[in-house]
């Protein structure tokens, strides 16, 4: 079950090891780009100064802002000769950020994504089928490099074009997906369209989620629509892309590879490094990247450190299911709110359809949520009495676990809109 | 046995339209409908000549629809005819959870058809009192 036993398994105190000498030589590396060069210079602190892996603390964060401010060029530690591939975020929420990697960087993604695949139990005799984007996102071609390292055939599908998945599912005969969550619920529906059932008509046998924060309801509803195991994929473009963390078979967290990356949690608020354990954003520093090293680089990304072993024997410690992104975060009414809590709530309420979205409105200065859900067909039974109670029973559901109190509409199945990349489910039309 | 076809829809413009013209494609005859609802969402319901045919061309457009036994009860179309199948239900504590009605022959013979929670029940109190009841083919005959 180990791609690479000895790292996986590596007794904590030579991993520990291993990552002081690595983060050493990160950082030295890490001072010939221009941005960490003036950065080293304004705090005079030396890399030589890092004696022990705490050290790292005095050091400021690395912020997404910065990787804007430096856009292209700015965190090169090698002349553009050595650089062979680069990943650019859309800039949809800001201005566009680059990832650069040598040829060494993209062998050290492949390997890792390989890891994560075979440990999940992929295997060279498998048959790949990789549905999401390619392109400037890392998604399609981190998983391309990776399963092709590890020997599965790979068909490089891509995102969309929902009837042809299913097609080329049958005529391949695929037996592992890598599938955005939300898109594996819609494409359910597409199933039916079409007649096929994947759990009798296809040879699925693994799903790799990622890309979006999806609840454990999600999970399930997913292995059981289509009769395969799933696991869930962490990865941010920062860096690499996918293969930072990934579940085992114990689904119980994930695993970061800490040979690869250093993993810390802070409080969002005061910048201070929380104990294992504690729920904060992650901050991950690269241990084994070339061109483009990152140090201390804030993901924004909300989780919590479990430090107790696996019953798998990996010595990486894991982290909890994101629980979203600080960004992701809304406030209604004074209350904090989670998208991961309202998809949580819906998913495990068996009559709700695979397609929701949470529309935030301010009317008369006052805000309001309202939650339109689709109703799964094989659940009306036909009266009115029955949609009023369901639609009782999901409002109770939300306020619950959210504590404002949403107006629910029900809909009809189908009728909201798909998205086939990461879907939107929270609209926020509040005028600030 | 008659059956009814109820559709879940949302309220909003245009969603009759879609419904009938599924139903007209399918060469799917109503004998009668009903709509119910709250602001946002609705149930129609449709009593047709071929029930299977209307739900499998509902589903296949992949409409929210469902087949449900109800009761035809035929009374006469005069005064007291509701009254004298109300006051079966009343008396023997029947809850009628929906119920419409429509005229076969004008001043002759209508048609209520009943929805209710206890069928069984519901039915062989009907045929108790010896009121006519009709299967599918006779809603598909009329």
């Amino acid at each position: 079950m180990f791609w690479e036993r000895q790292i996986e398994k590596m007794p904590r105190k030579e991993l520990e090891k291993l990552q002081l000498a690595r983060l050493k030589k990160t950082l030295r590396r890490a001072a010939k780009s221009p941005f960490y060069g003036q950065w080293f210079k304004r705090m005079k602190w030396a890399p030589e100064r890092l004696k022990k892996i705490e050290d790292l603390r005095a050091l400021p964060f690395t912020l997404k802002e910065d990787l804007r401010k430096e856009f292209p060029y700015g965190f090169l530690t090698l002349p553009l000769e050595k650089i062979v591939r680069v990943h650019s975020s859309s800039g949809t929420t800001g201005r566009a950020t680059a990832i650069f990697h040598t040829v060494h960087d993209l062998e050290a993604w492949a390997n890792l994504v390989a890891r994560c695949m075979y440990m999940v139990g992929v295997r060279k005799t498998d048959v790949f089928q990789n549905m999401v984007g390619y392109g400037l996102f890392t998604g399609g071609l981190g998983f391309q490099y990776g399963a092709e390292r590890l020997g599965a055939l790979t068909i490089p599908s891509g995102s969309g074009n929902s009837k042809r998945q299913i097609a080329l599912m049958k005529d391949f005969g695929t037996t592992v997906i890598h599938i955005i969550p939300s898109y594996a619920l819609h494409l359910i529906k597409v199933f039916e369209e079409m007649g096929v059932d994947p759990r009798k008509d296809t040879k699925l046998r693994i799903a790799l989620i990622g890309a979006e924060p999806h609840s454990e309801a999600t999970r399930q509803r997913i292995e059981e629509m289509y009769g395969v195991e799933a696991y869930n994929s962490y990865g941010l473009s920062e860096m690499n892309g996918p293969g930072v963390a990934f579940e085992c078979p114990e689904k119980e967290g994930m695993h970061v590879w800490e040979d690869d990356f250093l993993v810390e949690i802070i409080d969002p608020q005061t910048g201070e490094v929380l104990p294992d354990g504690a729920e904060g954003e992650l901050v991950f520093t690269t241990l084994n990247r070339e061109a483009m090293p990152l140090i201390r680089y804030r993901s924004k990304d909300l989780a919590a450190i479990f430090p107790e072993p696996c019953r798998c024997g990996r010595t990486h410690r894991r982290i909890s299911r994101i629980k979203g992104r600080s960004d992701d975060m809304f406030i209604l009414k004074g209350v904090n709110i989670f998208p991961l809590q309202i998809d949580t709530v819906l998913m495990g309420i068996p009559e709700v359809g695979t397609n929701y979205v949470t529309i935030l409105e301010r009317e008369n200065y006052e805000d309001r949520m309202i939650v339109r859900v689709e109703v799964r067909p094989e659940f009306f039974r036909g009266d009115l009495r029955q949609l009023n109670e369901l639609q009782r029973r999901i409002t109770e559901a939300l306020r619950s676990e959210l504590l404002v109190t949403p107006k629910v509409e029900l809909v009809e199945p189908d009728s909201l809109p798909k998205s086939e990349g990461k879907a939107v489910r929270v609209i926020d039309r509040r005028e600030m | 046995m008659a059956h009814q076809i109820s559709v879940f829809v949302e309220n909003k413009p245009g969603r009759l339209e879609r419904v009938t013209e599924i139903l007209a494609k399918a060469e799917v005859n109503i004998r009668a409908f009903t709509v119910s609802g709250t602001y946002e969402y609705g149930v129609m319901k449709f009593l047709v000549d071929q029930p299977d045919r209307a739900l499998e061309a509902l589903r296949s457009h992949g409409i929210s629809a469902h087949k449900r036994e109800i009761i035809a009860a035929l009374m006469e179309d005069r005064p007291g005819g509701l009254y004298r199948i109300a006051r079966i239900f009343g008396q023997r504590r029947i809850n009628i959870e929906d119920a419409y009605g429509f005229v076969i022959e004008d001043k002759k013979q209508a048609v209520l058809v009943i929805d209710v929670e206890k069928i069984g029940e519901a039915k062989k109190v009907l045929e108790e009192e010896r009121v006519a009841m009709l299967k599918d083919e006779e809603i598909y005959a009329l």
